[in-house]
């Protein structure tokens, strides 16, 4: 019961965001007529029709792809960021601390300086995901012994993987032409100002097939904060769902890099904030957590892009200003309860 | 309805044979043959370093054998998927973490999943009520596991295997936290267990607690199995003061019976 109603407030929360959020801008449309808007498109004569000049072609062409993407990029940070908690079994692990998202957007960065374009629009999200994916098992591979992950341990392996990251995006700096480096650099900011329905219709997918994935499995995610051992006892095939759980990490943050850049924090401070409504289980932390992390994004770059006249502010270094107090608080949490750092 | 232990049927005992372990080249079990059966409560005893616990690991399916067959119900433990087994046996280790701050009955609730998708979920709630309140665990159901005392999540991780309704349990020291009382309460949970047609494997370092409660006792020493038996064949001076390096007697109690063990100590004065 409860479980369905916070899904269900949070849901409406998100679409009433984004009725908002798309009619703000430099021209305004009241909620009421992006309403009619879209349900004149599907067909349905109800409510009424922008009435402001270009008011169509605003929402169409650049507001909506901008909201469905926020709404993707923030299902899957907070979706990913939760599961990565689960698998590690560690409230710190997120896709920027760990560094999945700089791994992702070296994979990105390679493939714009290269100027490789084997499978068209989908080779930057290609290139995302093997770096992403290439970052997450190293630190899996390297944070993990006897079953568990040390918080230290992870930090540190994360500050490592960002280290290398860090350089090998500045070395492809170096190489690139003006444009890539335009591009990279964009990258370390994040931004949803490159919003299309292009990127729309690459990341979709991967999101919804990470996400749904992610749902299907979270019971046996909840099996795992029981250690490895006893998670097996009761019937889990541990090593499969950590390797499986560790690919639709990197899918998701993939997805949700691959246009936007790196948006860090999101993934670690929604799922925290979820937890302390919810409890820690992962059949409505997950749901709950993605649900968060749209609401987070679509009001972040609502933020980013009308606080200041005619300028954009990067979103990633608004999530940054906002969600690096909230992880110093929450490594101070949890250094309190695990009291000390052994 | 099902009764609260799934009834073994006698072919589903246990067994092990000439079982050989060796970690980093050193051996751990050496030739240990044993067998679990249905309605008995099987005490694993020794001293430190004998190889309970791992004989424990071996018999749950954790640790593969180096040498030897273990055979659950007349198919090789390894032919067993993983949730084939959490359905047929439940494991109580040493220590349980939980990482996240899951309350008492959410991890209760945990030892339901083997079930999930099957007829048995329907009993969920009365499995995860009757293991609470055995364990006498109710009125912390709310609590968060983790900021428990060592004897209540002890408790609590007791009555997360009780709430699996499996026909064999493995405890591994499900005593160490526990005060009397709460000792006494968790032998007769066994015991209990076993009188219903299930099966108990319990490694126990308290020789008194083991006389009292097992049907069977294995004494264990230097990876080898030392004696297999009823507690009062197993459990005679000479053999603990062997095996202990240490001065053992052995005592019937006075009432009903059942061997004392009483290390010889040292008279002060």
């Amino acid at each position: 019961m409860r479980r369905a109603s916070l899904v269900a407030g949070l849901t409406v929360a998100l679409l009433l965001l984004c009725l908002v959020a798309a009619g703000t801008g430099q021209v305004p449309v009241p909620p009421a007529e992006v309403l009619g808007s879209i349900l004149h498109r599907v067909g349905l004569d109800i409510g009424p029709s922008p009435s402001a000049t270009h008011g169509e072609s605003a929402l169409w062409v650049v507001r909506f792809p901008r909201v469905v993407l926020a709404v993707i990029v923030g299902a899957a940070l907070g979706g990913a960021g939760a599961l990565m908690q689960g698998v590690f079994g560690n409230p710190l692990a997120e896709p920027g601390v760990i560094g999945v998202s700089s791994g992702a957007a070296v994979g990105a960065a390679s493939v714009i300086v290269t100027g490789i374009a084997t499978v068209g629009g989908w080779t930057v999200a290609a290139g995302a995901f093997l770096g992403g994916l290439l970052a997450t098992a190293l630190v899996y591979a390297m944070a993990r012994s006897g079953g568990r992950t040390e918080v230290v341990t992870l930090v540190l392996t994360g500050i490592a993987v960002n280290a290398v990251a860090g350089a090998l995006i500045g070395l492809l700096m170096f190489f690139g032409d003006a444009d890539a480096v335009r591009a990279i650099a964009f990258w370390q900011l994040g931004s949803l100002a490159q919003a299309n329905w292009a990127a729309v219709t690459v990341t979709g997918p991967c999101a919804a097939v990470g996400l749904a994935i992610t749902v299907a499995v979270a019971r046996r995610i909840d099996l795992l904060s029981l250690g490895d051992q006893s998670a097996r006892h009761l019937g889990v095939r541990v090593e499969r769902l950590r390797l499986g759980m560790v690919a639709v990490t990197a899918l998701l943050g993939a997805a949700a890099v691959a246009f936007t850049g790196v948006i860090s924090f999101v993934g670690l401070v929604v799922p925290h904030l979820v937890r302390m409504v919810t409890g820690p289980g992962h059949r409505l932390l997950l749901p709950a957590s993605m649900l968060g992390g749209a609401i987070v994004v679509v009001a972040g770059d609502l933020a980013a892009r009308t606080l200041v006249d005619y300028q954009e502010l990067p979103l990633g270094v608004l999530t940054a200003v906002v969600g690096g107090p909230c992880f110093f608080w929450l490594l101070r949490r949890t250094r309190t309860r695990a009291g000390g750092w052994g | 309805m099902r009764p609260a232990v799934t009834p073994m049927p006698d072919a589903a005992e246990l067994r092990v044979e000439r079982l050989r372990i060796l970690r980093d080249g050193r051996p751990i079990l050496t030739d240990v043959t044993i067998t679990v059966r249905a309605g008995e409560l099987l005490a694993l005893v020794g001293p430190n370093g004998a190889g309970k616990s791992t004989l424990l690991g071996a018999i749950c399916g954790d640790l593969a054998p180096t040498c030897g067959d273990i055979t659950f119900a007349s198919r090789p433990l390894s032919r067993w998927s993983p949730v084939e087994l959490a359905r047929a046996r439940a494991m109580l280790p040493q220590r349980t973490t939980v990482s996240f701050p899951f309350t008492v009955a959410e991890v209760v609730a945990m030892g339901r999943a083997p079930w999930a998708g099957t007829p048995y979920a329907d009993e969920d709630a009365v499995a995860i009520a009757e293991a609470l309140r055995l364990t006498g665990m109710e009125s912390l159901t709310g609590r968060v596991f983790a900021a428990l005392s060592g004897g209540e999540q002890a408790r609590a991780a007791l009555a997360r295997v009780l709430a699996q309704r499996t026909g064999m349990l493995l405890l591994d020291e499900p005593t160490a936290a526990l005060d009397l009382h709460h000792q006494e309460l968790v032998l007769t949970l066994a015991r209990d267990h076993a009188r219903q047609g299930g099966s108990v494997v319990v490694v126990l370092h308290d020789l008194g607690l083991a006389a009292a409660y097992a049907d069977r006792i294995a004494l264990l020493a230097g990876g080898r199995l030392v004696a297999d038996g009823r507690p009062g064949e197993v459990l005679t001076g000479d053999r603990l003061s062997e095996v202990y390096q240490h001065e053992v007697e052995v005592l019937p109690h006075p009432r009903t019976g059942v061997p004392l063990v009483v290390p010889v100590r040292p008279t002060v004065g």
